[in-house]
């Protein structure tokens, strides 16, 4: 299903896009199934019409969204932004969307609102990955206020042009593009603002190994991995090095975000 | 039941095909681009699977014929174990050329420095004097006995290997797959022990007599 949207030319990159078909047949969303190839065969069963979002917590005005409303609140652009993943791979796609700062602003956050919480849909009866507890369910991902006000996160409804694929996170996720990859929620059912930080699902399970903030970041290794280059899907492999990971994947704008924070501590 | 010589010798090439076939598979997927987004990665995993696969059947040989009472199993053993070093190299060398692209003191570096591959780095270390001395020739050369004690490594390899497996699914809670190697090497060395106290109280009950 087509998604119009002109694109945004201050968020273009200059790397090839990943073809179509490796960003949706290579997905990590273990709702659907931990290993990359299941969301691809298994999402078809998740309903992503009629679908709503709640939005509540530190604000003061609560709403609970449809998603035809969700998507009217700013005009939807097209960006092309880097994905790096935690483990080691990225890839470039064009999402569609806007800025997550249009919603924040409507819903007027109150003084206390210092973190903002996301919590995507669980719902066994469409998710079969639920069924093994290797996260404690449901997904659960958090930003800070003045990183979820940053311009670069984007409320994502498509892709390629495209309403999202249910295996990327249908109908409406978030985009992070300087933090790795699982900080970007998929499949959104609450935005609760709060004035504690959120208990997020990979850093509650491996706290060791998955940081709250898990930006981008060359010279913190993973305890199992080293994060200092990445593998770009469909172009390094066979006889092509893996290229070097960027600071913030790239998006230094971002770093003012954290000045003066020790990032080998806050990771 | 005992198959004949002819009969044996016809299993035992029947079982050289059957284990060059994943490795076939994965050549014949290369070239037809059949190995998803990652290929890269997809070799990786699944050269180590089949590491893993082959080390459990070598282990499996003896317990298996202990209880079928089928020894001629045991001309098996050794190309089921070479096999197991076969995808342990491949293993290792998708590592080498894909991850460090042949710089062996990166890829030392990365060895030192990470828990999960320094274990599968010993284990293929390891590995090797077995499959070195695995010729008749060589097991002359040692004398049977030093031969068979060299070779005892391999339990310890085979925990290493499962090891390895269950730290790099550590990060994700997924340990379905590695408490499932787990468990059938377990077995295959509590038999052994099993076995091995048995026939020590025999044996003091014997000298006792």
């Amino acid at each position: 299903q087509k998604l119009a949207a002109a694109t945004n030319s201050n968020y273009v990159v200059i790397d090839n896009k990943t073809a179509y078909k490796d960003a949706t047949t290579y997905n990590n969303y273990y709702e659907f199934g931990t290993d990359k190839s299941e969301p691809a065969q298994s999402a078809g069963s998740l309903k992503t019409r009629p679908w709503s979002v709640s939005i509540e917590g530190e604000i003061n005005k609560p709403m609970k969204l449809d998603l035809d409303s969700l998507m009217k609140i700013a005009p939807l652009e097209e960006r092309i932004y880097r994905l790096r993943c935690v483990e080691g791979w990225s890839m470039v796609i064009p999402w569609i969307g806007f800025s997550l700062s249009n919603l924040i602003k409507k819903v007027e956050p109150n003084s206390n609102a210092k973190y903002i919480e996301f919590t995507t849909l669980a719902d066994k009866s469409q998710m079969p990955g639920l069924r093994e507890g290797v996260l404690d369910w449901p997904y659960v991902e958090g930003l800070r206020m003045d990183e979820a006000m940053h311009p670069l996160a984007l409320l994502t409804f498509g892709m390629y042009g495209e309403v999202l694929p249910n295996q990327n996170g249908a109908p409406v996720r978030m985009v992070l593009p300087w933090k790795y990859g699982f900080k970007s929620p998929k499949s959104i059912v609450k935005i609760r603002f709060t004035n504690k930080q959120p208990k997020t699902a990979w850093n509650t399970t491996a706290p060791r190994e998955y940081g709250f903030y898990s930006n981008v970041n060359p010279e913190v290794d993973h305890p199992r991995w080293s994060q200092a280059s990445e593998r770009r899907i469909g172009e390094d492999g066979f006889f092509t090095k893996k290229r070097k990971t960027l600071m913030f994947n790239g998006y230094s704008e971002v770093a003012s975000l954290y000045s003066g924070m020790d990032l080998k501590k806050y990771y | 039941m005992t198959p004949t010589l002819k009969q044996q010798s016809i299993i035992k090439a029947s079982l050289f095909v059957a284990a060059l076939l994943p490795f076939l598979r994965l050549v014949l997927a290369v070239f037809t681009d059949h190995l998803g987004a990652n290929p890269l990665e997809f070799i990786t995993r699944n050269t180590g699977d089949w590491t893993l696969y082959f080390l459990c059947i070598t282990l499996a040989v003896t317990p298996l014929r202990r209880l079928t009472g089928w020894s001629w199993m045991v001309k098996l053993r050794r190309m089921l174990g070479l096999y197991g070093f076969f995808y342990a190299s491949l293993h290792f060398l998708t590592f080498l050329w894909f991850d460090h692209f042949f710089d062996v003191a990166e890829m030392l570096k990365d060895v030192v420095k990470r828990p999960f591959i320094l274990v599968g780095f010993t284990a293929f270390i390891l590995l090797m004097p077995l499959a070195l001395t695995s010729t008749n020739k060589m097991i002359k050369r040692v004398g049977a006995k030093r031969w068979q004690q060299l070779h005892k490594l391999i339990y310890l390899i085979a925990s290493l290997g499962v090891l390895h497996y269950f730290w790099m699914k550590a990060g994700k809670h997924d340990f379905s797959q590695p408490v499932l190697f787990g468990s059938i090497v377990a077995i295959l060395l509590l038999l052994r022990l099993f076995w091995a106290i048995q026939k020590r109280q025999h044996e003091q009950r014997l000298s006792v007599g």
